[in-house]
């Protein structure tokens, strides 16, 4: 069988050769136009008068176009229409686009966008989450809180509580290939569309307003994008509407890409927060309470942001029961990009919430940090079934204090903040295998002595687990089809609505087909994501790809090898269970057909060999506002070890080892899966560590190129990088027993921003109060923080004895 | 003037193009050649990187940032043109997708042509190879197995590429290589913005005649320089592109007179002086400076190690980043440590001056118009055995550069400490800074706090409170500015950590 084999990605001679078609590698017809925004230059104003004569003069310029010229409805956004494509009276934020120019190059409508004269009447911007909550600038009418239980009651009556608030920056997707898109008008006023994005069906839906078109009229086409990361799930509608209003106005292909500085100018990026937690431990450290307080900063427009928002309030809890918890959320409005998806989609800030204050915890208690987790992890499977687990050093709770204010039998309380029970949680005998695997506990002993050793320089080292639920909260996104045809040569054509962008989606989905047919995969061809082959697509997001579009392509390969089964049972007057597709062969009994054979004989049959196939997610049931129901179909699980070695003469600091074991459930492609945890981890590890997003007093990103915006390079990379696949199989019923892969494994950075805190435990006795990223200028200021006076320890906490 | 190079294999040659037309455009524009990607257009991501070779070997150069005529005599090869004739992939292509070295294959192209350029050069040191190509997908472990699972094979025979192919054929009349056409027959196409237009040249011309049919933007000797900056000193001067390249795509900018220096031979040169001076000619690039340098100071090696990515420095000369002027270039603070010298040249009269005297406020140079650096010197250190071989002589140099990446990124600060020691004091001090000031500057406060003084950690914690009167750094997106005057007062310390012993790391790069 296909599934389950280590395959290269289907692509890999196509790239490794230079013949990957990517949007701007599209043969164009002659006399293509080229398209390029003219940007805002105030964070936000009125614009009082705009000059676009010399943009008109420009060489090579064919037309320019403002928000008046524009034909039909003016909006990108993904679903809050609040998102002009052309700025209409007033700007947002330095970067907005305010006119479009169409040239005969690229470079010329480049050079004609910066001539525009623009005057502003400038108001009041505000640029950081302090002015927007006294403004009260946020979307939503009000914070959105989910609890459980009582946290004030439990965070009063505990032993212990920590409380502090720190900064997590946002992220620059910096997939390689930028935003690109381009629109070749249609004989009947229609438009196709070429597009680098994860979501064609809303490309199709924004070009049909954008023209006044029903969505038949707009056809979409995605082959791959050069990676996307979330940054294409709703970023790329701008360009594509662009593209469409340029052709039909012209009656030329047109085409836009962004020059990385415009892209990372105008696009937007993770999300930044502020989270502040309030906590309450017992003298063993189990958790009695939390109140978690998330400032969100949302940028300008709504964007994803409140599902984004959502998503962080979620994994607030990580992979720890909280009896009693408050979550309060505040989508906070500024004059900055939208910020948009980012792999991970909040998740990763929520579970940062928790880990630090997890690990601020374990400091203030002066317990290991590992324990303290294992301590507070969910019950296994095994235990809310009624058995014991096999491992859990956790002192017996009859013998604390702490056992009052649990339930009566904390086994029978599993659930989350939002109320889903946890029935398949996987990290107690996870954890272990990878403690053992990484030696870590020799290793934190050898860094300790080290450390003994070595004034300046100071090695850390930290564990982390991730929890990550599967599933868009979204429920009805939750959904997806496919086309599959066998041709009578026996040859398939493999169609579905998901995006390819180097996740290696295409050829897991191709290893299903190919395992359903029982034929090899040379035999299925996967071709380009197309809104007129599979209508009405969900996003390829949220990490459903396979989920999703492997049981939707499941099920058509299954009805048209049913039919096949059924046809060759009757003409060779056998039982329908004797008919078997293995080997690139089809069974009858004692018969023998090669699949081509077969696909033939169902041709001539007069068999139908095409067909359809849907899916969607069973068992959901979620209620965004009260925080309550089951937005999950599962979890999928991972946990990492870090060493770090910091300089506490300048702040400087890397990575010396990481070790992961993550679950992938029964992996679809080990190799491939393998592939997605290492690269998660590094970009996850960026985005604490050296990616840094800079912003000017007006407002404007200083840091707009890699010159500037460094994300890992290949010596960043852990020395010695140990990645292994957990040894099981999703409890639930999903594709082969497979599990998400893309996103979850992101979050197994945050070891390595663990270690460097754990690092400065080692420069001085208080607590280090990291916040995100840690760059090495943040490295020497949390060494100052660690050797002054307790006194201006800002935790809160009373001195700290470890 | 019509250049001449060879793409993958083919002889190519240009007469109607715009000088600062990119190898990148006219690849994908022109050529079809899609493989080579852009990614940042500025130099720092490799999505576009090819294999250049020339006299001194094969290279990786960036094609966003590389004109059109400083290919000329020069052979290129482009993704699409390393694997063999038949289709069999080279090596690295192999091992890639064996070791799932692509994801979403973007970077993939330019990943390629680094590693094909390392493995024709027989170079393993991956990180450094590869530190100029950024991968979001893969976080580069698969990469760097499919390099090392490919380093054993021997290089295809399709690749070997004539150092210098342009001599000889020229010399024979005629150019190689299928569809080629005869340099001579485009020579009679005018050049493209000169008004002194040359004659049309002959057929059997020579290879000079051929490369300096326009002296005067492509000279072919210093002298040729000279006479030509000195008559047009409002032209641009081009050498390794690496940062004017930026100018024209990023700031748009129309560089309607431009002088390429790359044929300059006599620039590139490497001499040791009589009095044991070194001399570098502006255009060495930073590999060939690393590779002079990195045995006498290993210290000034290892920062050119990190200075940029193999893609940049295999352009970029210590002449440009000495006449740029930027206060953040990395050379001139070590440079200035050395005590170096910068050699100026306009027209036929020279003079010299100590480097630090040459950069007098942001943006503001001693330099007058048509006037060019010419080389710059070192003198032998204090401390030096006129005999001994340099990796015995003492070397005092440390060079500390603190950015947020460790490889290929602008420094926040750069700090460079050049003492000697007397009978246990201190004798001489040469600190210099980049990052610190709008030039890249001296520390005299803190000089004049350690010379006399004895070699002490006493003295070190006095001479660090000098800091603040040498420099008031500002904020930035690198680096706050309490950050940079801590962190530069704090390479002091580590400075008398790291003479006179190397077992105790003083660096994280050092912790394995």
């Amino acid at each position: 069988m296909a599934v389950a084999k280590p395959l290269p990605h289907d692509a890999a001679h196509l790239h490794v050769t230079g013949q990957a078609r990517y949007v701007d590698d599209i043969p164009t017809p002659r006399g293509t136009l080229h398209l390029a925004f003219g940007l805002s230059s105030e964070a936000h104003g009125e614009i009082t008068a705009m000059d676009l004569s010399a943009v008109r003069a420009s060489p090579d310029v064919v037309a320019v176009l403002t928000a008046q010229d524009l034909p039909f409805d003016n909006d990108v956004s993904p679903a809050a229409h609040d998102e002009p494509l052309l700025a209409t009276g007033t700007v947002h934020y330095v970067g907005q686009p305010v006119f479009l120019v169409v040239a005969h190059s690229h470079r010329a409508a480049r050079v004609a966008a910066r001539r525009a004269q623009i005057t502003y009447a400038p108001r009041p911007a505000l640029l950081t989450l302090e002015a927007a909550l006294a403004a009260d600038s946020r979307f939503e009418d009000g914070p959105r809180i989910y609890q459980k239980g009582d946290a004030a009651a439990a965070l009063a009556a505990a032993a212990h509580v920590v409380e502090d608030s720190f900064e997590i920056g946002g992220q620059e997707h910096f997939y390689l290939e930028g935003q690109a898109a381009l629109a070749q008008p249609q004989e009947d006023g229609g438009m196709l569309v070429n597009s680098s994005t994860q979501h064609p069906t809303e490309i199709q839906h924004k070009v049909a307003e954008a023209i006044g078109l029903p969505m038949h009229a707009v056809r979409v086409e995605t082959r791959r994008m050069g990676g996307g990361f979330g940054g294409k799930e709703s970023q790329g509608n701008a360009l594509a509407v662009a593209c469409a209003i340029a052709a039909r106005a012209t009656g030329q292909t047109c085409k836009m890409r962004y020059d990385r500085d415009d892209d990372m100018t105008i696009t937007g990026k993770r999300h930044a927060f502020r989270i502040s937690y309030r906590a309450g431990f017992d003298d063993d450290g189990h958790l009695l309470g939390v109140e978690f307080t998330h400032l969100v900063d949302c940028g300008w427009a709504q964007d994803l942001s409140l599902p984004v928002a959502d998503r962080a309030m979620l994994h607030s809890d990580n992979a720890y029961l909280i009896p009693a918890i408050r979550i309060e959320s505040h989508r906070l409005k500024t004059n900055r990009q939208s910020a948009t998806a980012y792999r991970g989609f909040g998740g990763p800030q929520g579970m940062l919430g928790i880990e630090r204050m997890m690990d601020h915890a374990a400091h203030h208690l002066g317990l290991d940090p590992v324990v303290l987790r294992q301590r507070n992890y969910y019950a296994s499977a095994a235990e809310i079934a009624g058995g014991t687990d096999e491992h859990i050093d956790t002192p017996p709770r009859a013998q604390t204090e702490a056992q009052a204010n649990r339930q009566p039998n904390s086994h029978t309380d599993n659930t989350t903040p939002y109320g889903q029970l946890v029935e398949d949680f996987e990290l107690h005998g996870l954890t272990e295998q990878l403690l053992q695997s990484a030696d870590y506990a020799a290793r934190k002993a050898d860094i300790a002595d080290w450390n003994a050793r070595h004034d300046r320089l100071k090695r850390g080292i930290a564990f982390s687990p991730v929890k990550f639920g599967i599933s868009f909260t979204l429920t009805h996104l939750n959904q997806a089809g496919a086309l599959v045809h066998v041709y009578q040569d026996g040859s398939v054509h493999l169609n579905h609505g998901g995006t390819e962008m180097g996740q290696g989606l295409f050829q897991k989905v191709a290893q299903v087909a190919a395992s359903r047919f029982g034929i090899s995969l040379d035999k299925v061809k996967i071709t380009a994501t197309d809104t007129a082959k599979v209508p009405n697509t969900s996003a390829t997001a949220a990490s459903s790809g396979s989920d999703l579009n492997g049981m939707a392509v499941k099920a058509a390969c299954d009805t048209i090898r049913d039919r096949m089964a059924q046809h060759l049972a009757e003409q060779y007057q056998q039982p329908l269970s004797a008919v078997r597709f293995v080997d690139d062969q089809v069974q009858i009994g004692a018969e023998t057909l090669s699949f081509e054979e077969a696909a033939m004989a169902c041709y001539t049959g007069r068999i139908s060999l095409s067909s359809t196939g849907f899916y969607k997610t069973p068992k959901l049931e979620w209620d965004r506002i009260q925080g309550k129901g089951r937005p999950f179909f599962y979890f999928a699980y991972g946990a990492a070890i870090t060493e770090v070695v910091i300089d506490r003469l300048t702040g400087e600091n890397r990575i010396l080892r990481a070790d992961m074991l993550h679950d992938a459930g029964a992996s679809l492609n080990p190799a491939l899966d393998i592939g997605q945890v290492e690269g998660a981890y590094v970009q996850g590890a960026g985005w604490l560590t050296t990616e840094e997003l800079v912003w000017d007093q007006q407002g404007t990103l200083r840091t707009h190129a890699p010159a500037t915006y460094k994300i890992p390079a290949c010596s960043d990379r852990p020395d010695v990088f140990n990645v292994a696949l957990w040894k099981g199989e999703n409890r639930e019923d999903s594709i082969y027993r497979s599990k998400a892969v893309g996103e979850p494994p992101f979050m197994l950075g945050i070891s390595a921003w663990l270690a460097l805190s754990d690092a400065l435990r080692a420069v001085g006795p208080a607590y280090p109060a990291l916040n995100a990223p840690a760059t090495a200028e943040e490295i020497w200021r949390a060494c100052r923080r660690v050797t002054a006076d307790h006194k201006t320890d800002q935790t809160g906490a009373t001195s700290d004895g470890d | 003037m019509t250049i001449t190079f060879r793409l993958n294999g083919e002889t190519i040659s240009l007469a109607d193009y715009a000088p600062t037309a990119t190898l990148l455009d006219w690849l994908r524009e022109e050529r079809g050649l899609t493989g080579t990607k852009e990614g940042c257009n500025e130099g720092d991501c490799g999505a576009c990187t090819v294999m250049v070779t020339d006299a001194q070997g094969a290279k990786p150069l960036n094609a966003c940032i590389l004109f059109l005529p400083q290919l000329h005599g020069k052979s290129i090869r482009t993704v699409e043109g390393v694997a063999g004739p038949d289709g069999q992939l080279h090596p690295v292509q192999s091992a890639m997708i064996t070791h799932h070295g692509s994801q979403c294959g973007f970077c993939t192209p330019g990943f390629v042509m680094s590693m094909v350029t390392a493995h024709t050069n027989g170079a393993q040191d991956y990180d450094d190879q590869l530190a100029g190509n950024l991968c979001r997908c893969t976080g580069y472990a698969p990469i760097i197995r499919a390099a090392e699972a490919a380093e054993a094979a021997p290089v295809p025979d399709w690749l070997n590429e004539p150092r210098n192919f342009l001599l000889p054929e020229i010399s024979r009349g005629r150019a190689e290589g299928p569809g080629a056409e005869p340099p001579n027959t485009d020579m009679r196409a005018e050049p493209p913005i000169m008004d002194n237009r040359a004659e049309p040249p002959k057929i059997n011309m020579r290879a000079e005649t051929l490369a300096s049919d326009n002296p005067s933007l492509r000279p072919q000797s210093s002298d040729q320089l000279a006479a030509a900056y000195a008559a047009r000193p409002d032209a641009t001067l081009i050498a390794g592109a690496t940062d004017v390249g930026l100018w024209v795509t990023k700031q748009l900018r129309d560089l309607d007179d431009v002088i390429f220096l790359d044929g300059c031979d006599d620039l590139k040169t490497i001499d040791t002086l009589p009095d044991g001076s070194l001399r570098f000619g502006a255009m060495v690039d930073m590999n060939r400076l690393r590779d002079a340098l990195a045995t006498r100071h290993p210290s000034y090696g290892e920062m050119l190690r990190r200075f940029a990515s193999q893609q940049v420095r295999a352009a970029a000369t210590i002449g440009g980043n000495i006449a740029n002027g930027s206060p953040i270039g990395d050379n001139p603070p070590a440079l200035i440590a050395l005590d170096a010298r910068v050699h100026l040249r306009q027209g036929d009269s020279r003079r010299s001056l100590p480097l630090e005297e040459l950069f007098l406020d942001y943006g503001k140079q001693d330099r007058n118009p048509g006037e060019f650096v010419e080389a710059i010197t070192l003198p032998p250190q204090p401390q030096m055995q006129p005999d001994a071989p340099p990796d015995t002589q003492p070397d005092q140099l440390r060079i500390y550069k603190l950015s947020k990446r460790f490889d290929q990124d602008i420094s926040a600060v750069l700090g460079a400490f050049n003492i000697t020691l007397d009978d246990g004091r201190i004798a001489t001090a040469r600190i210099a800074f980049g990052g610190m000031a709008g030039v890249p500057k001296r520390a005299p406060h803190v000089e004049a706090a350690l010379i006399g003084q004895p070699w002490s950690q006493a003295t070190i914690s006095a001479a660090q409170g000098a800091f603040a009167r040498d420099f008031t750094p500002m904020s930035d997106m690198r680096a706050s500015a309490d950050y940079r005057l801590a962190a530069a007062a704090n390479m002091l310390a580590r400075y008398y950590d790291d003479l006179g012993q190397t077992q105790t790391p003083t660096h994280v790069l050092e912790v394995r």
